[in-house]
């Protein structure tokens, strides 16, 4: 579904209809997530303005570069909307990237987030690409996520820090929270999206089927 | 001898092949530009750049200056990963193994083993799957593509002719490309091997091109654009990023302009978001007609 020339964006066949879960695709790792919900049956959309995000029946922050997504989201409603997904309940899967722009503070370089996952997310916080691994979890929340090691793609990745009373951890790397849950926000510091082992899309998107 | 068959796909699914395609993965949809000084680099992060990428010289400046293009200096390096905190890429010589070793010390985030340098190989490219940072390498076709990736390239982006604002070579390396791709689909098993006799390509990549219609890395544009409608062309032929050389800091307002490309290749299918962008630009780079080059003044056709 990639690189279809002069066809539209990522929209699995026959899948137009609203209840398709939304991928915000202004940069990053989209298709790669659409890919994801489509392996496990759930049609994905790419969004790109505040009007379709909200049009949408869940939403994907994906993975990318987070300063390159604050410049594309300045001054086109798409903050606001995202907190309006969050707010009616919606499904909402962060990752990398995605979490970064939810957390309620950042670090290197300082800035606020959306304020919408109580956490603070240090950037490139386990160093440069060299450093970019795939772990295989073992700390995880057996009633979410089970007994099998999770596989874990992390590139570049965030460190969460100070989850706040409302935070759930589901998984941790050398103790560090890796995948939080606050609500309907699931929010990951990997990309389940890059790996085989469904559980963590599974997890979203049973959350809004509830 | 072993005694086991070979088990040629092994370097693609190890775990240290995966992360590199997934910092591919994760510059999709976004636009990476050349930069000489950790001024530019800010410049472009400002701008919303994906990563920036450090050369010596642009490729306009080495076209005009000659003499040979090489990796960036160490100390220009050091400055703009301490100026920036998107991913920093570098570009070594084609073939230059020690250049490539260097930047992985530096802990570049990417190698761009570039034909806009002065190739130190005549015959040879680096076998990538040897080191640990992920390496982007360009092609003309499917052959050259599937040999890169072959010898380990992360990330595939088609050559324009660098430095020159001239998009025609980009469009043609993009749609070959494609093309190729395509017709491999068609062919039924038989046929497999006499492709990949015909495009000098790796058989097993061959296969999984044929099977799947694309490569199996991001597939990027790169040379010659200079201006936003530039990028949403490559998007619309199936880039799924864009590389920006010469055009931005050889026009006449750098950081509006580089706030222009990026609008565009993320809103490359909406042409009025498009032409808003390309707005008050001022003057984009004088440029040179690609087809007013003699083969000789020719970056493109480095890479073997």
């Amino acid at each position: 579904m990639t690189g279809r020339p002069g066809g539209t964006p990522a929209r699995a066949p026959g899948t137009a209809s609203p209840r398709a879960i939304g991928v915000l695709a202004l940069q990053g790792d989209f298709e790669a997530h659409a890919r994801a919900l489509a392996a496990v049956g759930v049609p994905a959309v790419e969004v790109r303005t505040a009007g379709q995000l909200l049009s949408a029946a869940g939403l994907v922050l994906p993975g990318g570069e987070s300063t390159t997504l604050w410049k594309l989201m300045e001054g086109t409603g798409i903050a606001e909307a995202i907190a309006e997904v969050v707010r009616r309940g919606d499904p909402v899967l962060a990752t990398c990237a995605g979490a970064i722009l939810l957390s309620r503070r950042i670090l290197n370089p300082e800035r606020p987030g959306l304020g919408l996952l109580d956490v603070t997310a240090v950037r490139n916080a386990y160093g440069r690409q060299l450093d970019s691994t795939v772990v295989r979890l073992t700390d995880l929340d057996r009633t979410a996520l089970g007994s099998d090691p999770l596989e874990a793609v992390f590139i570049r990745a965030p460190r969460l820090e100070a989850p706040g009373p409302g935070v759930e951890v589901l998984a941790r790397r050398d103790g560090d929270p890796v995948l939080v849950r606050q609500g309907n926000v699931l929010a990951a510091t990997f990309h389940p999206e890059l790996g085989e082992d469904s559980r963590v899309t599974r997890l979203f998107v049973a959350a809004g089927r509830r | 001898m072993s005694s086991t068959f070979p088990t040629f796909a092994t370097p693609f699914t190890s775990d240290a092949f995966r992360v590199k395609v997934g910092l591919a993965e994760m510059l999709k949809g976004g636009v990476i530009m050349d930069v000489v000084n950790a001024e530019q680099a800010k410049v472009a992060e400002d701008a919303g750049a994906a990563a920036v990428m450090a050369l010596e010289r642009v490729p306009a400046d080495i076209r005009r200056d000659g003499g040979v293009a090489r990796m960036s200096p160490v100390a220009k390096i050091r400055e703009i990963q301490a100026a920036v905190s998107i991913p920093v890429m570098a570009k070594c010589r084609i073939g230059h193994v020690a250049e490539a070793r260097v930047l992985e010390s530096l802990e570049v985030d990417f190698i761009d083993e570039s034909e806009v340098l002065t190739p130190a190989d005549e015959a040879n490219h680096v076998y990538k799957h040897d080191f640990k940072v992920p390496f982007v390498c360009g092609c003309r076709n499917l052959g050259e593509a599937l040999r890169r990736i072959g010898e380990g390239a992360a990330m595939i982006r088609t050559k324009g002719e660098a430095g020159t604002g001239d998009i025609v070579h980009a469009v043609k390396h993009l749609r070959e490309v494609t093309r190729a791709m395509k017709a491999l689909t068609l062919l039924t098993r038989d046929e497999w091997m006499a492709a990949a006799k015909e495009l000098g390509a790796p058989f097993e990549l061959v296969i999984w091109v044929a099977e799947n219609g694309k490569l199996p890395v991001p597939n990027f544009a790169a040379g010659g654009v200079a201006t936003p409608a530039d990028a949403a062309l490559c998007r619309i032929l199936g880039a799924e990023a864009i590389f920006v050389g010469s055009g931005i800091f050889k026009s006449d307002d750098p950081a509006k302009r580089a706030r222009a490309i990026v609008e565009a290749t993320t809103h490359w299918n909406d042409p009025a978001r498009v032409a808003k962008a390309s707005e008050d630009l001022g003057e984009g780079m004088k440029g040179l007609e690609a087809a007013k080059l003699a083969e000789s003044e020719m970056l493109q056709t480095r890479g073997w």
